[in-house]
Order: C-alpha cells, then structure tokens, then sequence
C-alpha cells in the first residue's frame, strides 16, 4: 500500500469546449486535509466528483485509496465519506432517522448501528435534538449531521465540498475541531473552500483556477514562495484619495495587485522588482509611509490567480 | 445480504415520508373513492332527457298525441314550441333544445296513411310506408345524441291509438346480452376506472417520488453511498405496490356493494392481473423519472400519458371501432392491457389463461421497463 490517499496524473475533464478541469496532477498523503481553493467555478467540485467515481475523467489517471477510478468505483464507496455542497439529507425525516437510514445503507447491523448513533450523538452534540426534522435544524446543526452522515461507516477517506459555506465563524471554528480529531484518527480529508481562513488550516493546498492547477504546497509553503513581496501603503496625507492612487499602482507592470484595507494599501510587487520599498518610493511623488508586510493566503491567492500571476 | 438491507432501509425511509405527507396520503384514499362515486354515476352513454322543442304545422290533436307519446320514451323532453323552421334552427344553434320534431300541414294524411300500412303490413308494404310521419331536425355534432333520436325512428305508434296488438314487425335478429342484462353503463365503466386510477396514481407517485430525490440534492448524495440504482428503485417500488393495492380494494369493494357491480372472477385473479398492472404502472413511472429533471416535467409526461390512456385504453370507446394508427397506439399503453384484462376477469370470469397474450404483455413491459430505467439511472452524473 502507498502513502498516498490520492494520486492523480493529468486528471481532465471537458463538458464540450469548456476544460472544467485541465490536466490535474495531484499528490495527496494519506492522514492529512488538503484542500482545494479557488474561487467558484474553478473546477473543485468537478475536480471532487472524479475523485469520488461520480465523474469519469476525459483523459488522465486517477488512483484513490488504491483503487483505479472509474473503475473501481464500486469498490470503493464503502471506504469513502461525500458531504456535498448543498444539504442532501432528508430534510422530512428527523436527525435520528436520517442517520439510520444513512447507517443502513451502509449495511451497519443493527447493534453497531445503535451503537455508533450514540457516539456520533455525543460527537457532533445531536442528541436532544435526535428527534428534530432536518429540515428545521439550524445552518451549523445541519453541517454537523451531514458531517455525522458521512462518516458513520468510518470511512478512510473524507471529501467535504465547500462544508461550511452557510455556517456562521463560530460553528465554522467547532466543524474544523472535529476534521481535525478524524485526522489525528488517520483519516485523511480533502475540503474545498474559497474561505482563506479555512484553507490556512490545511495541512497541503492547492490553488485551483479555471480548471487548472497554479500552485500547491503547504500554506506556509506556499506564503514563503510567493512571487511577490507585500508592501503596505499608510494613508498618510490627510483627505488623499486612495482608490485614485490604488488605480495608478495597478496599472504598473511590476504590480501584480493592490488592495485597500481601511486607510492602508496592500500592494503586491514582483519579485522581478529586487527593491520593492524604493521602487515605489521613487513613483509617489511625495514621501510615504510604507513597509514591507508578512505575506498572507490571501495574497498567495492574488499573486497566482488572475490574469497577472507572479511565480509561485 | 447487503442489498436486503439496502431495499430494506429505502423502504422504511419512503414509508416514513409518505406518512409525514398528509395530502398525498389523503389522496391515497379520496382518488378512488370519490372519483369512483362520481364517475360511476355521471358517466352514461344512455341518453335520455334532451330537451327538444316542436314545430306543428298540422294543429291537430293527432299532433299533441304524438308528443305525448314520444315523451313517453324519456329520450326528449318537449320544452318549447315553435312557429317556423326558421326559428327552431335558430334555437338549435344557441343550443336551447338539441332536436325539433316538425310536423308538415298534410302530418295527419301522413299519420293515417302510415297506420293503414301498418294494419295492412302482413300483406306487404304499400309503397306509400316511404312517406314518414315526421322530420327531426338534430343538433348532430353529438353522435350519442343523434342516435338517440335516430333510435326514435321505429319506435311503435301503437299506443296513440289505444291499440294493445303488437303490429311492429317480427325482429330479425333476437339479442342476449351477456354479463351485464341490464344494460348497465357503471358495470363497465367501474372496472375501466379501476385502470384509469392506477394509472394517474402509480406513474405520478413513482415518477414524482425519484425526481424529488434529485431536485433537493439527495441523489447526489446516495450515489456516493454503496447503493446500486437497482435496489433504489426496488425499494422505492414496494410501498407504492401496497398503495395500489389499497386503492384497488377500496374500487373494487365500492363497486360491489355501491353500484352493484358483480365481481364474477375469483378475487386472487383479480389482485393478480392488478399487480401486474401495478407493477407495470410503477416501472413506467420510473422511466419518466430518469428523463425528467423536475417534479414539473414529471408531472407533464404523466399527464402526457393519462389522456390516451383514458380515451385509447378502451375505457371510454370501444378498441375495435378505433383506426388501425389507434390501435397501434393504444396497444403500446399498458392500461389498454389492463382494462381488457380486469373486465374479463371482473365481468366475465375469465381465467389467467383466456388473457395470456395481455397478461405476457404487461409481465414483459414491468420486467423490460426495469431494466431500462436501472440502466439508464447512471450512478454516474455523466
């Protein structure tokens, strides 16, 4: 048996002329959450379908848990969990229902079964509402059942696409508690997300835009890579414009983005530019207040993304 | 064992649901029962009662007596009377009455010639027998309504003149209608509505039930799940078998002890022709289900399929008078099996082995159906 939960090699796939995923090469060790970010559209949850059986590729290889998909796609629903996107439980039968129906599908007898709602009860804090319609259940009680849903036959493999894009910060921070007690049990899990928060949780990332992939790597990684160097601008002048001034620095070359946050300027420099403080010291005509600042996810995101990517 | 499990867990779950649902469970029950109450007593191809006017050029008492003694037949009630032709069409038109009876000036020499032929009948017809009585003039866009009339042709004048002696001459052809003596519509139609019923509520449940899987999102997941499409569609099957065969009980016993309706075959073979029916009923209903992507469209295709089911089947028309292209059609519907089948055995107590041909045919359609639909729900989405 490999390391590796997932390997793929030039994984694509086309709906007609549109390349929603473009010749992915994927690397994925078991027991850790790796992450696809990317803004919509970009082909995480075709990226995702493949992975699960649900798609077969147009072209490439795919190897997940040691099964060759599609092929072995049969074989392999027993060990892998899918939390979709959208809510995709029941929403007219209760929590406890929805988990016996989901536990019985995956042919759990019955004393296991019982057994195992007691512990996912107790787990994802269910139980006084066990009786509860699904329908009825909050945005985070409802992650937290889909969550239990998919991993009630503890499988080794879990996919969560866009998990907690209708959770509030709160239910979000609880939600990646739990990802990470499945991973400490060797569970390896691959989320999808356009949350820079959330991405920055995972162990591995890959950067995902139109279908293809711009980077990947650990997030800290990838921020110690990236091919530009983050300056911020003070609003020093009292009543100066800084969207006129943010206009004027993206329409320089060398600048990959810039980006207002409250009175400063997040400016993004290509590392082509060896001094990016005097570099644009000598554009402003008066002297400014700048520093180079800790690059984060997000500018990560901005610098491989878009039409003007640096080098990751 | 793992698919037993699987059927099993489906199972529960669509029972669970279809509790939940208060209307449809409602509906369950009130389809049959009220459309079986309503239909069993509006439908009737007897005609009797149409409102119908005259127009009496003769002014004789002779005239008035023939009025009476049409009414008499309670095919048309004499409501208006008019003073020319020109105004009784006028009165067909706005659909006031639907025939007027003329009598010309010469309507007594008529009636007197017609009596003396008739007297005279057993040394043959005098030539003057050509000349009628009296003119109908018929709203003719029914058909129904103008046979009913047409029935009115020779009828006996006997009673106008107080005669008892039957002259009306000796019939051709002596008529002993089976299975239903007394010429009553319901004893037909009651079986052929059983056919209609399953139909409306067997597609639409099934084919409504696995779409709504797929528009709130739950096929998505259950196909990640170790499901195969099979045991889904088995499992989605079984409730709805008992479904149909409550409705079928509650048409049935209605039939029996509300309209009479004798139930001539044994009521094993009549539950087993209507689980074939069933059967084939739900299968038809998954198809649609694997084409149509909303509740809408599968709403539409039933709908698509209840008006020639309705009007081909036989249930409403005769099969044999359709075209061949009808035919052809009506053939390709598993309710015209159906209805063949369950009056046979409800009227005529035909055995499963007088009714094989349909019988092969809706067991094929329920198998063949299956194994298409299954196939056709990809656990893929591509």
């Amino acid at each position: 048996m490999s390391d590796l939960a997932i390997e793929t090699h030039k994984m694509s796939r086309h709906f007609g002329d549109l390349k929603a995923v473009d010749q992915l090469d994927l690397t994925i060790p078991k027991g850790c959450i790796y992450g696809f970010l990317g803004p919509n559209g970009c082909g995480k949850s075709t990226s995702i379908r493949m992975l699960t059986g649900l798609l077969s590729p147009t072209e490439g290889d795919i190897t997940v848990l040691g099964e060759s998909l599609p092929k072995g796609a049969d074989k392999l629903r027993q060990r892998i969990g899918y939390m979709t996107q959208k809510f995709s439980l029941y929403q007219d039968l209760s929590i406890e229902e929805n988990l016996q129906f989901v536990g019985r599908i995956y042919n759990l007898p019955p004393k296991a079964l019982k057994q195992r709602l007691d512990e996912l009860y107790s787990l994802y804090d269910l139980r006084s509402r066990r009786k509860q319609m699904a329908g009825t259940l909050s945005g985070g009680q409802r992650q937290r059942l889909a969550l239990a849903a998919a991993t009630i036959h503890d499988p080794d493999l879990l996919f969560l696409d866009e998990p907690t894009s209708a959770v509030d910060p709160e239910n979000r921070r609880e939600f990646w508690e739990r990802l990470f007690d499945l991973c400490s049990e060797g569970k390896t899990i691959l989320v999808s997300t356009h949350y820079m928060d959330e991405a920055e949780r995972c162990h591995g990332l890959a950067i995902l835009e139109n279908g293809a992939k711009r980077a990947d790597g650990s997030p800290q990684a990838l921020m110690n890579q990236m091919g530009a160097n983050v300056v911020e601008l003070e609003d020093t002048v009292n009543g100066e414009d800084l969207r006129s001034l943010k206009s004027k620095l993206v329409d320089l070359p060398a600048v990959i983005s810039a980006a207002q946050l409250g009175t400063r300027l997040r400016v993004l420099v290509s590392t082509d530019i060896a001094e990016p403080l005097q570099y644009l010291q000598q554009l402003m005509p008066e002297p400014r207040q700048m520093q180079a600042a800790r690059p984060s996810l997000e500018d990560v995101f901005v610098s491989c993304t878009g039409g003007r990517r640096g080098v990751c | 064992m793992g698919f037993v499990n699987r059927i099993f867990a489906i199972l529960v779950k669509e029972l669970k649901q279809l509790s939940r649902d208060r209307v449809t469970f409602g509906m369950i029950v009130m389809i049959p029962l009220v459309q079986l109450l309503l239909f069993g007593f509006a439908i009737n191809t007897d005609v009797r009662h149409l409102p119908a006017g005259v127009v009496d050029h003769s002014n004789s008492s002779y005239g008035r007596s023939l009025m009476q003694t049409v009414e008499a037949t309670q095919v048309v009630d004499f409501v208006q009377r008019y003073h020319s032709i020109a105004e009784a069409e006028a009165a067909i038109t706005r659909g006031d009455v639907r025939a007027v009876m003329v009598l010309s000036p010469d309507f007594v020499t008529r009636l007197l010639d017609y009596t003396q032929s008739r007297s005279n009948g057993a040394q043959g017809a005098s030539p003057l027998t050509s000349r009628p009585v009296a003119q109908w003039l018929v709203d003719g866009s029914d058909t129904l309504i103008t046979g009913a009339i047409k029935g009115l042709r020779s009828m006996p004048l006997d009673e106008m003149f107080q005669r008892s002696a039957p002259t009306s001459p000796p019939l051709v052809f002596a008529v002993v209608p089976y299975f239903n003596p007394e010429q009553r519509n319901v004893v037909n139609t009651a079986p052929g509505l059983l056919a209609i019923i399953l139909t409306m509520t067997m597609v639409m449940f099934t084919a409504t039930s696995l779409v709504r899987e797929r528009e709130q999102g739950n096929i998505e997941f259950l196909i990640t799940t170790p499901v195969h499409p099979m045991e889904l569609m088995i499992g989605k099957i079984i409730p709805y078998i008992f479904v149909g065969l409550i409705q079928t009980s509650i048409v049935l016993a209605l039939s029996y002890w509300v309209f009479s309706v004798p139930i001539n075959g044994g009521l094993v073979t009549v539950f087993t022709v209507t689980l074939l029916f069933i059967m084939a009923s739900l299968v038809l209903g998954l198809l649609i289900s694997t084409r149509a992507q909303t509740q809408m469209q599968a709403m539409q295709m039933t709908f698509f399929l209840m008006l020639p089911s309705i009007l081909l089947s036989g249930f409403m028309f005769p099969y044999e008078g359709m075209p061949r292209a009808a035919q052809i059609i009506a053939e390709a519907l598993p309710a015209t099996h159906f209805v063949r089948t369950i009056r046979g055995v409800v009227l005529r107590d035909a055995g499963l082995g007088d009714l094989t041909f349909d019988i092969i045919w809706l067991s094929l359609f329920a198998v063949i159906g299956m194994a298409i639909a299954a196939l056709r729900f990809n656990k893929r989405l591509d």
